[in-house]
């Protein structure tokens, strides 16, 4: 089972995020838009962790988590699958992971 | 315009069974110490927040412990940046003329409390948004690691040039009997050491502690310390590093632009003797040094390897050891940088002494490189 990401975007300002809210945090409008991206993007950036913070994610560690610019143009952060490097292409989705709903990218 | 008039500083690692109450007591009375005042004399009183005493009054119940009944008191908090924040904080209010002595506080049991070092992972992991950052596993260093990377990317900086500033750190702690860790360390031991969010290994990070430090920032000064703050400023850019305009452009210059503008005098940052700059991990201190002007982009390690920001260089930097070998115990790991920056200024650093430091810069970040402060401070001629 996997879903879209989901990202919002200002009707009046054009402004696009990724953090949901009830406003467009550039302008202030109300009621942005929230749509399900493409799941398509590029790396940005990438860390493996090896030192994961809870007993849970322990047990998942090393695991690779990358930023994303996704192509509808906000940036998130994400699981990546292993040796992904900045200027890959990528796809991603939101699939359950240790009981968590998280965003993952694999190479497109 | 103000003076800091004492300062007090404890050494940085285990303190096994002192509470953050006994910490900050025993630094506030050192710091009262070095000013010649007493506890009627302090008449505002600043705390930061402390991980292992979690408290929404921590000023007041710090007050009361120490015994204390000043005028203005309460905590603040921006994460890392907290100490600098205060200390700009205290410059402001003795400026305006509102109060005559403020004492500054903060120290945590971070090290020996129950849970020890993964209890502050996981407990520092929730600066992170609850929702999109938190549930994936990050960590304070994977943050930091996705800024590593994308940095060095750009602007070609390898792991072995990183290491060059926690070799540093060290040779400085080396020579400081209050540092956590003095052991002169190599860049193949810090390659070497276990990764903990690629590309940060263990020894890019700074060390948790158990300490505190105090000041305090007068209006006038009580005795023959020289040393005051001529400007402060501050610049906040985002608080997730998801939601950060740049992963390699940051606020630090900004809040440097305002400490300058607030001087009223035409410096550079290159006008420094001596430096004092926030050092979570080698990345942090590297981009704050490149973004303050200090070095070019890109450039700051082989500077750092070639002697630049060594003791006896052209600019020396935490000539204590930093945070990633004084230590870090929370709002007090920047202040000890503080600290060393007031004994340097007035010829009290002993072994560690500086050829010269009348003009000095300091900078902070809190968060993700997130919020910013930068404070600068000159010996009186
Ligand atoms: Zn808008």
């Amino acid at each position: 089972m996997s879903a879209a990401i989901s990202y919002q975007r200002c009707t009046p300002c054009g402004h696009v995020w990724y953090f949901a809210r009830s406003f467009c945090p550039k302008c202030g409008a109300r009621e942005p838009v929230t749509s399900p991206a493409s799941g398509a993007g590029i790396v940005h950036a990438v860390t493996i962790v090896d030192r994961a913070p809870t007993p849970d994610m322990k047990a998942l560690a090393p695991y690779t988590l990358v930023m994303v610019d996704a192509d509808e143009g906000f940036r998130l952060m994400a699981h990546g699958a292993p040796r992904l490097a900045i200027g890959d292409r990528v796809t991603g989705s939101v699939v359950e992971l240790a009981g968590r709903s998280i965003p993952i990218f694999k190479r497109a | 315009m103000s003076w800091i008039t004492g300062v007090g500083l404890l050494p940085f690692g285990r303190h096994e069974g002192k509470n953050t109450l006994d910490l900050m007591s025993e630094a506030a009375a050192l710091a009262l110490d070095d000013a010649g005042l007493k506890r009627a004399d302090i008449d505002g009183v600043l705390t930061g927040y402390a991980t292992t005493m979690p408290h929404i009054m921590l000023a007041t119940v710090f007050c009361e412990h120490f015994g204390l009944s000043p005028a203005y008191a309460h905590g603040l908090q921006v994460g890392g940046a907290t100490g600098f924040a205060m200390a700009m904080l205290a410059h402001e209010l003795v400026a305006a003329g509102r109060l005559k002595h403020v004492l500054v506080v903060a120290g945590e049991n971070r090290l020996s409390a129950p849970g020890g070092r993964d209890k502050v992972v996981e407990t520092l992991a929730q600066v992170g948004h609850p929702v999109h950052e938190v549930p994936l596993g990050p960590t304070i260093p994977a943050y930091y690691g996705l800024v590593a990377n994308r940095y060095m990317h750009e602007h070609f900086l390898s792991e072995a040039d990183l290491a060059e500033l926690a070799v540093l750190m060290r040779a400085n702690a080396a020579t400081h009997p209050g540092a956590q860790f003095r052991e002169p360390i190599t860049v193949a031991d810090v390659l070497a050491s276990k990764p903990i969010a690629r590309p940060l290994k263990l020894l890019d990070c700074c060390a948790t502690a158990d300490g505190a430090v105090a000041f305090i920032v007068s209006r006038e000064r009580t005795g023959a310390a020289a040393v005051r703050i001529i400007g402060a400023g501050q610049a906040h850019t985002h608080q997730h590093i998801s939601e950060a305009p740049s992963l390699t452009e940051f606020g630090a210059h900004l809040a440097m632009d305002r400490a300058i503008a607030a001087s009223g005098r035409k410096l550079v940052t290159t006008d420094a003797d001596y430096l004092a700059i926030y050092d979570s991990f080698t990345i942090t201190l590297a981009i704050l040094l490149e973004e303050l002007g200090l070095a070019p982009r890109g450039q700051s390690c082989s500077m750092a390897r070639e002697g630049y920001f060594s003791r006896a260089g052209t600019k020396p930097i935490n000539t204590h050891g930093g945070l990633m070998s004084y230590g870090h115990c929370g709002v007090a790991g920047a202040l000890a940088h503080l600290v060393e920056t007031q004994l340097q200024m007035t010829g009290r650093a002993g072994d560690r002494q500086v050829a010269e430091a009348g003009l000095a810069f300091l900078h902070g970040d809190g968060g993700v490189m997130s919020s910013h402060v930068s404070l600068i401070m000159e010996r009186q001629v």
